[in-house]
């Protein structure tokens, strides 16, 4: 390890599975699903055809205070949970970082939504005057890191990635970078959505890329399963605490591993079709892995995007192949947890930590019977257990942004 | 019209949901911005939902010079 590397110090998440990290790597061994039925009255209102989702496990407001709760959008208060999760969870306080050291980075795919919309209900129902003050600052999708930035008082700079499905693990990546530069010694960074409400639900639907399988919601999330019909939206948060591998050192901390290199790439192919060879996504792994110093004989495992879609599936494990070779074992936590977009790839990327530290891969929840077209090893039935000492975590996005994270042991 | 006493304790009501503040410390003699620190987004609701409960208007430029809860409770009961 050489002072240059990044190391993660702390974990922190709000999931369909668990209120925190714990139960929600917990859930993801134990094979549990976190997607039930909307009891939304929209969702008959509209007659929208998927009418199911991966809704919190745990309420924000459980945790947050009435008041700061009120003054935040829905993808505000996952972010500030987890984040203050992982800064527990990292030991660090005001005095242990320099705070002009000290940088934000969580991405979100939607930001906003609920907030747009209901203020604008109230802007057609009741005028002007019933619109709140807030409204911006609970909206704007830089809204996220912009409340966890203020809470740590961090001043090496607040950022906010926005890259659709591939926004959490862009945060994450954009960290590194930072940590790499100089810009800061810690960086605390992840992704945060939550925009189950009638629109992003309508507009999913219209573009005919959700799951209808409303008769049996636990099993609707199916990636890499010949009978997969689509995505199930999610909501939640993941944050990681990153930081110079010196400076942990100096202070003692804790290291669950390395994040140690982010590949990135864009497709110029579709705004929402993935380039069909997975061209673009190899091409990130590849960066990835060689940011990382990792010969690809090393990675054992790959924690994939895989949402469920029927075309998207088939592509990533070409990009997989190409770029790693045949031996890495595969999931995809998407069974289990939904598709969380924008905190999607954060969320991941901590079970791609876990599962290095625990030496352990969830299997792909409701994978029965293989798409033929995917020609490699996916762990189905059971966890497995397996020794990691490198893995990669990808995450992709609608517009064709490719994100691919290489972690290792500590 | 209501009293005084009943402005105050409302006007206490309001600030205490839109910003915490606990409603026995919202006292004549505090300064919203100084001694509750309520922030000009905050004042923005405390207004409105004054207005609503009060029957009052209270323009941007009078809500400026309402610096202390007094001045509030003076204003409202002036104008209701």
């Amino acid at each position: 390890m050489t002072t240059n590397d990044v190391v993660v110090t702390g974990l922190g998440a709000t999931t369909p599975l668990g209120g925190d990290v714990e139960s929600t790597w917990e859930g993801l061994l134990a094979g549990r699903s976190g997607i039930a039925p909307l009891e939304f009255d929209w969702v008959e209102k509209f007659e929208l055809p998927a009418k199911i989702a991966a809704q919190l496990a745990v309420e924000p407001t459980e945790t947050l205070p009435r008041v700061e709760a009120r003054r935040l959008d829905r993808c505000e208060q996952v972010a500030m949970v987890a984040a203050r999760q992982a800064w527990a969870d990292s030991g660090h306080s005001e005095d242990t970082v320099d705070l002009e050291r000290l940088g934000v980075v969580i991405g979100t795919g939607i930001g906003g939504a609920i907030t747009l919309l209901h203020q604008d209900d109230l802007l057609e129902t009741a005028g002007l005057r019933k619109v709140s003050p807030l409204t911006v600052p609970m909206l704007m999708p830089n809204g996220p890191a912009a409340h966890v930035g203020l809470d740590l008082k961090a001043r090496a700079g607040v950022h906010a990635p926005v890259s659709a499905c591939a926004s959490g693990a862009e945060a994450l990546a954009w960290a590194w970078r930072m940590l790499r530069s100089g810009e800061a010694d810690v960086v605390v960074a992840g992704g945060a959505e939550a925009c189950i409400t009638a629109i992003p639900v309508a507009g999913f639907c219209q573009a005919r890329t959700m799951s209808t399988r409303n008769d049996d919601p636990t099993r609707a999330s199916r990636p890499f399963d010949i009978g997969r019909d689509g995505f199930v939206l999610g909501e939640g948060a993941g944050i990681m605490v990153l930081e110079r591998a010196d400076f942990a050192a100096a202070r003692g901390a804790k290291v669950y591993g390395r994040l140690a290199g982010i590949g990135t790439s864009s497709d110029g192919y579709h705004i929402t079709a993935a380039d069909p060879e997975g061209i673009g996504q190899s091409r990130a792994i590849a960066a990835a892995l060689r940011n990382a110093g990792v010969d690809p004989i090393d990675i054992g495992h790959v924690n994939c995007h895989a949402t469920s879609t029927p075309v998207g599936d088939v592509i990533e494990p070409q990009a997989v192949r190409r770029a790693i070779g045949d031996h890495p074992v595969l999931t995809a936590p998407k069974g289990n947890l939904g598709h969380l977009l924008g905190a999607a790839g954060a969320v991941e990327a901590i079970a791609t930590v876990l599962s290095i530290r625990d030496s352990v891969i969830p299997a792909t929840l409701n994978l029965e019977n293989l798409d033929p077209k995917v020609q490699l090893d996916v762990v189905s039935g059971e966890p497995r257990k397996m020794h990691l000492t490198a893995a990669v975590n990808n995450s992709f996005g609608f517009g064709g942004h490719n994100v691919s994270l290489v972690f290792t042991s500590a | 019209m209501s009293s005084i006493e009943e402005i105050q304790k409302g006007l206490a009501e309001i600030v205490e949901e839109v910003a915490g503040v606990a409603a026995d410390d919202v006292s004549v003699d505090k300064s919203f911005v100084d001694d509750l620190d309520i922030d000009s987004l905050s004042m923005v609701e405390i207004a409105v939902q004054a207005e609503d409960k009060f029957g009052v208007k209270i323009p941007d430029d009078e809500l400026a010079n309402l610096k202390t809860v007094g001045d509030a409770v003076n204003y409202i009961a002036s104008n209701a």
